[in-house]
């Protein structure tokens, strides 16, 4: 890039931007508002002491300033994102116009139910099609993202466990090393004690080593299928059934449904909860980190545990259960206020309705189909960590740069000045160096050629010794590598008025 | 299918490269007797038209907060959002990127998380606060969890006038967790003594401000009496325009203040999603959940953010994380920051004494309609009345003539006989002279 | 220094008199990288040997500290709070985490010496 420096700070398209609280002045609103006519105050003497604080923008500062700070971001609209276990695809508008409509977007939690015969025919229409994509007979919606779903069907369990009077003696939930981290703080976080399951060389749950951890203090194993290695666990049923045979549970992490949509139920496996991450395999917006929402599907054994609210029919009117008086289930509580992410179920459905059952099952295969085609063009450019197909995302390690200087983080900066988002690194914690590649099926034959030859040249780049293409990377983004030391050694976490000498000057 | 770049000769050239005969290849590792080969129970694609029509017909069945004279609120509350907001947010940039892990190609959604984080450090009093947790309910009790390891103690007192549903998911995250909850019974009258429920054990209080019934009170003897033994105070809000106009917790003590953030930016959406608040004290930084963003330099001395003390999460902390939420409410929390931003000061404020107003003229016309008393002399934009007939049939009498009154405390406390002809009702800057006098008019009517 | 044991996890122990001081060896140090944080147990508290006494923060892992032996902290050191930088800059010295009233002074021939601390690292590499 030119070094070219500017008088204005700028680069031609990439603004400098300031802070919205240096951008404010006395006097200046976005807003136009009526003035308050003067009512007496009823606020009973409680009325807040000194100004705010806020800055003062008018409507078009407002509207250029998150302009220009949307313009320093990466998106899937913009490039390919193979982030792995992330789950990356296009997002459709459809989606966001159909969540729009003020029958959805408009109507509040607590209207009388005879309001919002709709609302409740929508998530009883979503529940149904998670539960004939999944073979599971019931479905928790409540949850608001994967972790919370894991929560949920943790909770479950823990209840089935109490009602069977096991509760203080199953404590234990085994959990293999590769699983998110989220699968051990949800059991921590649930009460249970964590014991880690190792793998095997071919990436998947050591069925010995788990056969010998299973005992009448097991409440059940948390295991993501297909795994965070990017494979399918052949040996599911027998760890089905045996996990069971102990008496215990079966948590599945739904959080890569999307390998087996519409070709695989997990009711077949032998699973007895199983959240879905509507965020990734069904299409709503990452959004930069949120909202998500994690429904639950449960076996028939946890489904009577489930947590308020439900929507029920009786005779064919649709009715929501918000209490336990109302319940004829056996409720473990409430996780969230309200009815959990109607936002995000709206968008689901209008995906899977788009779709169809067709079109979902030609969504895993594309996606087992790309990341298969980038295993295979790649694993002699990288080094595959494991032999044989993968499902939905390609797993590569750093034994390719071993002797190079290059690490794996560099080898991830380095494809930013390619204008790729790298792929998850770091992560599953099995493999040295590890570099996730999950493609989605939204992407072409021709991107997915061009990220080829891409990667190809960037090792190329490594083996011949040309440290900077990498020890320098990021070169070419708004910001280069950030001071992550001082930013946690000395934690700034908000803007603070500068000081009055220093205003002065 | 129009979501599906792949063509039939891209498939078979990429199965020739990969060495396999078909699809079915790859699905190789997957139990036989799981593998699926008959169509689901489901029905076939469609195109956006047949899509759009099958949900507009969903849409249509339910009464739209906007057509209607609405005074619902109890944790949720309509207000108007400027158009700049759902535009901004629609932008690929912030729509369609992923949490901001790479923070050389995610500044945008850093920068706004900075902003964010500082918004709700002002607008709740305290010195900081996170990047946003799912919802206010859920930040409330994740607010509990992190009093247990400031103080390594497990109890927390409840105020009875704490939201129903947050209650719930306190004692629900609790009874999991092994914690101790003790919570008070609802009292409209405003007269409970939860000075008295603190002792030696006691990790925290958690008060809901302005509380359930919509009373407005001075929370400073309640800090003074948790700090006096040792426990923190958690204030919950679950309308965050009254810090526009009240007194902020950090004023008046409080040690993890929460809120539901709803208000700002973001519509009804029938429950979610929302956008939880979360701020503290500077010395409990590192026992926050949450993702936290901070600011940081470049080598070359400029400025930029990065998401920090990560050590504290799930993905590196495992079993260990102070708590085992991944995601924020990144969009939510978006449009939360540009709303807010809009206002500034002066739209706040005023945006705050409008809603008051609203509240205050609402109050004085039910006031006047025979047999209704009003039971929150104190209130910001919501308030609780009694009427002589039971509220869950008032209101449902109300929907019938087009009018949406408010919550049946009733349907929050089921069971609870002392709440059964209480009325919530919320009052805010989108109500007018006109949508007041219907109310009053046909509360007349339902009530004669 | 020969008075200084060590353990298996990289954590070294110094006895004087009656009182250890308990710190992280320059090896672990130099795998952690940029040390950001260090959580210090409250003065008072007693550990057992293998106990978890501390947790060393950099930006992307925390570890959790040992005691060596067992004992009762009489002191932390308190320079790490705002300068967490010591612990990279001398992990043997100034770079110390605790300060433990000893004991069980037998514990201490359970550990290595540092000849044989050596000789366990150059078999880790």
């Amino acid at each position: 890039m030119s070094t070219k420096t500017t008088f204005t700070g700028h680069r031609g398209l990439v603004y400098e931007e300031p802070l919205i609280f240096e951008r404010s002045r006395d006097g200046a609103c976005g807003v136009d508002l009526p003035e308050p006519e003067g009512v007496a105050s009823r606020l009973g003497g409680m009325e807040r002491q000194g100004g705010v604080g806020l800055p003062g923008l008018s409507e078009p500062e407002v509207m250029r300033h998150f302009v220009r700070l949307s313009q320093k971001n990466y998106s899937i609209d913009a490039g390919f994102y193979p982030l792995g276990s992330c789950t990356m695809k296009h997002n459709p508008r459809l989606n966001e116009k159909m969540a729009r409509l003020p029958g959805f977007s408009d109507v509040h939690p607590l209207q009388p139910q005879s309001t919002v015969p709709g609302a409740l025919e929508l998530m009883s229409e979503l529940a149904r099609w998670l539960m004939d994509l999944t073979g599971m007979p019931a479905v928790a919606m409540s949850p608001k993202a994967g972790a919370h779903g894991e929560l949920c069907g943790l909770m479950a369990i823990r209840s089935a466990l109490e009602a069977r009077g096991e509760a203080d003696t199953r404590t234990r939930v085994l959990v293999p090393e590769s699983a998110h981290g989220t699968n051990p703080a949800t059991a921590a976080a649930c009460g249970f004690t964590v014991d880690a399951i190792p793998a095997t060389e071919d990436g998947r749950v050591d069925l010995a080593a788990f056969e010998a951890k299973l005992g009448p203090d097991v409440a059940g194993i948390m295991l993501t299928n297909p795994n965070t290695c990017g494979l399918f666990e052949r040996d599911i049923r027998k760890i089905a059934d045996a996990v069971h045979d102990a008496g215990g549970y079966f948590y599945c992490d739904g959080a890569n449904f999307n390998a087996i949509v519409g070709r695989v139920k997990p009711g077949d496996l032998g699973v007895d909860a199983m959240h879905i991450n509507l965020h990734k395999t069904f299409s709503t917006p990452h959004g930069g980190g949120g909202p998500g929402a994690g429904p639950v599907v449960l076996s028939d054994a946890l489904a009577p545990f489930a947590p308020l609210p439900y929507v029920t029919s009786t005779g064919g009117e649709l009715r929501l259960v918000e209490d336990e008086q109302s319940s004829d289930a056996d409720p473990f509580g409430r996780m969230v206020a309200f009815h959990g992410q109607m936002g995000m179920f709206v968008r689901a459905l209008s995906y899977m309705m788009s779709h169809g059952s067709d079109g979902l099952r030609q969504v895993a295969e594309d996606a087992v189909l790309n990341a298969n085609y980038v295993l295979a063009s790649l694993k002699d450019v990288m080094t595959a960590s494991f032999e044989g197909p993968c499902m939905h995302e390609a797993l590569f390690d750093d034994r390719f740069l071993k002797g190079t200087g290059v690490e794996t983080l560099d080898f991830a900066k380095a494809m930013i000045d390619e204008g790729y988002h790298p792929m998850t690194v770091y992560f599953p914690l099995v493999v040295h160096g590890a570099m996730l590649i999950e493609p989605t099926e939204t992407e072409s034959k021709e991107t997915l050629d061009n990220f080829i030859a891409c990667m190809a040249d960037l090792a190329k780049s490594a083996k011949a010794g040309d440290k900077t293409r990498f020890e320098n990377a990021p070169e070419l983004t708004p910001r280069r590598r950030l001071d992550e030391t001082t930013a946690a050694r000395k934690p700034v976490l908000r803007w603070t008025p500068p000081a009055p000498a220093q205003a002065a000057e | 299918m129009r979501y599906l770049p792949l063509t039939p000769d891209d498939r078979q050239q990429m199965l020739g490269v990969i060495g396999a005969k078909s699809i079915d290849d790859l699905f190789v590792d997957v139990p036989e007797a799981a593998r699926i080969d008959k169509a689901f129970d489901l029905p076939p694609h469609q195109g956006e038209l047949e899509v759009e029509r099958a949900l507009s017909a969903m849409a249509n069945k339910n009464t739209a907060a906007g057509s209607v004279p609405f005074f619902v609120g109890a944790g949720a509350y309509k207000h108007h959002v400027p158009a700049t907001v759902d535009h901004l947010i629609q932008r690929s940039e912030f729509l369609t990127s992923y949490t901001p892990y790479q923070p050389e190609i995610s500044q945008g959604t850093l920068q706004y998380l900075f902003e964010f984080q500082t918004q709700v450090a002002l607008l709740t009093g305290m010195d900081v606060a996170n990047a946003s947790m799912y919802d206010g309910s859920t930040a409330c009790g994740e607010a509990v969890q992190m009093a247990h390891r400031v103080t390594r103690r497990n109890k927390a007192v409840l105020s009875g006038n704490l939201h129903p549903h947050y209650r719930a998911v306190i004692e629900t995250t609790s009874k999991f967790a092994g914690d101790a909850v003790v919570a008070l019974d609802a009292d409209v009258s405003g007269g409970e003594d939860i000075a008295s429920q603190i002792d030696g054990e006691t990790s925290c209080v958690v008060v809901q401000y302005p509380d359930f019934f919509g009373r407005v009170a001075d929370l400073s003897a309640i800090a003074a009496a948790a700090h006096a033994e040792g426990a923190l105070l958690i204030v919950a809000i679950p309308e965050i325009v009254s810090m526009g106009a009240l007194k902020t917790p950090g004023d008046m003590g409080a040690d993890i203040v929460v809120a539901e953030g709803q208000s700002i930016g973001n519509a009804l959406n029938y429950g979610g999603p929302y956008v939880g608040l979360f701020a503290t004290r500077q010395k409990y930084v590192r026992q926050m959940p949450g993702r936290l963003c901070g600011e940081t330099q470049v080598v070359d001395g400029k400025r930029g953010y990065v998401l920090t003390l990560s050590t504290r999460e799930q993905h590196i902390r495992r079993e260990k994380a102070t708590s085992n939420i991944c995601t924020n409410s990144g969009l939510c929390c978006l449009a939360f920051t540009i709303h807010l931003a809009l206002l500034g000061e002066q739209g706040f404020t005023r945006l705050a004494a409008l809603n008051h107003e609203s509240a205050c003229k609402l109050a004085g016309a039910l006031e006047k309609v025979s047999g209704v008393e009003l039971l929150t002399p104190a209130f910001f934009n919501e308030f609780t009345i009694r009427t002589p007939k039971p509220a869950a049939d008032v209101i449902e009498a109300l929907a019938d003539k087009g009018i949406l009154g408010g919550v049946p405390a009733s349907r929050l406390m089921p069971g609870n006989e002392a709440v059964n002809d209480l009325i919530v009702v919320a009052a805010t800057e989108v109500n007018t002279d006109q949508d007041r006098a219907a109310y009053a008019a046909a509360l007349t009517e339902v009530l004669s | 220094m020969a008075d200084t044991k060590y353990t298996k996890d990289h954590e070294w122990v110094r006895v004087d008199g009656n009182t250890a001081t308990v710190g992280i060896t320059d090896y672990a140090q130099e795998q952690l990288g940029d040390v950001v944080y260090v959580e210090l147990p409250d003065v008072g508290k007693s550990v057992g040997a293998g106990d978890e006494a501390a947790v060393v923060e950099s930006v992307k892992a925390a570890s959790e500290v040992y005691a060596p032996i067992s004992g009762e902290v009489v002191e932390i050191n308190e320079a790490l709070a705002d300068a967490p930088n010591g612990v990279n800059e001398d992990a043997a010295g100034a770079g110390w985490f605790v300060k433990l009233k000893l004991s069980d002074a037998s514990e201490l021939e359970k550990l290595m010496s540092e000849d044989e601390y050596k000789s366990y690292l150059a078999e880790l590499d």
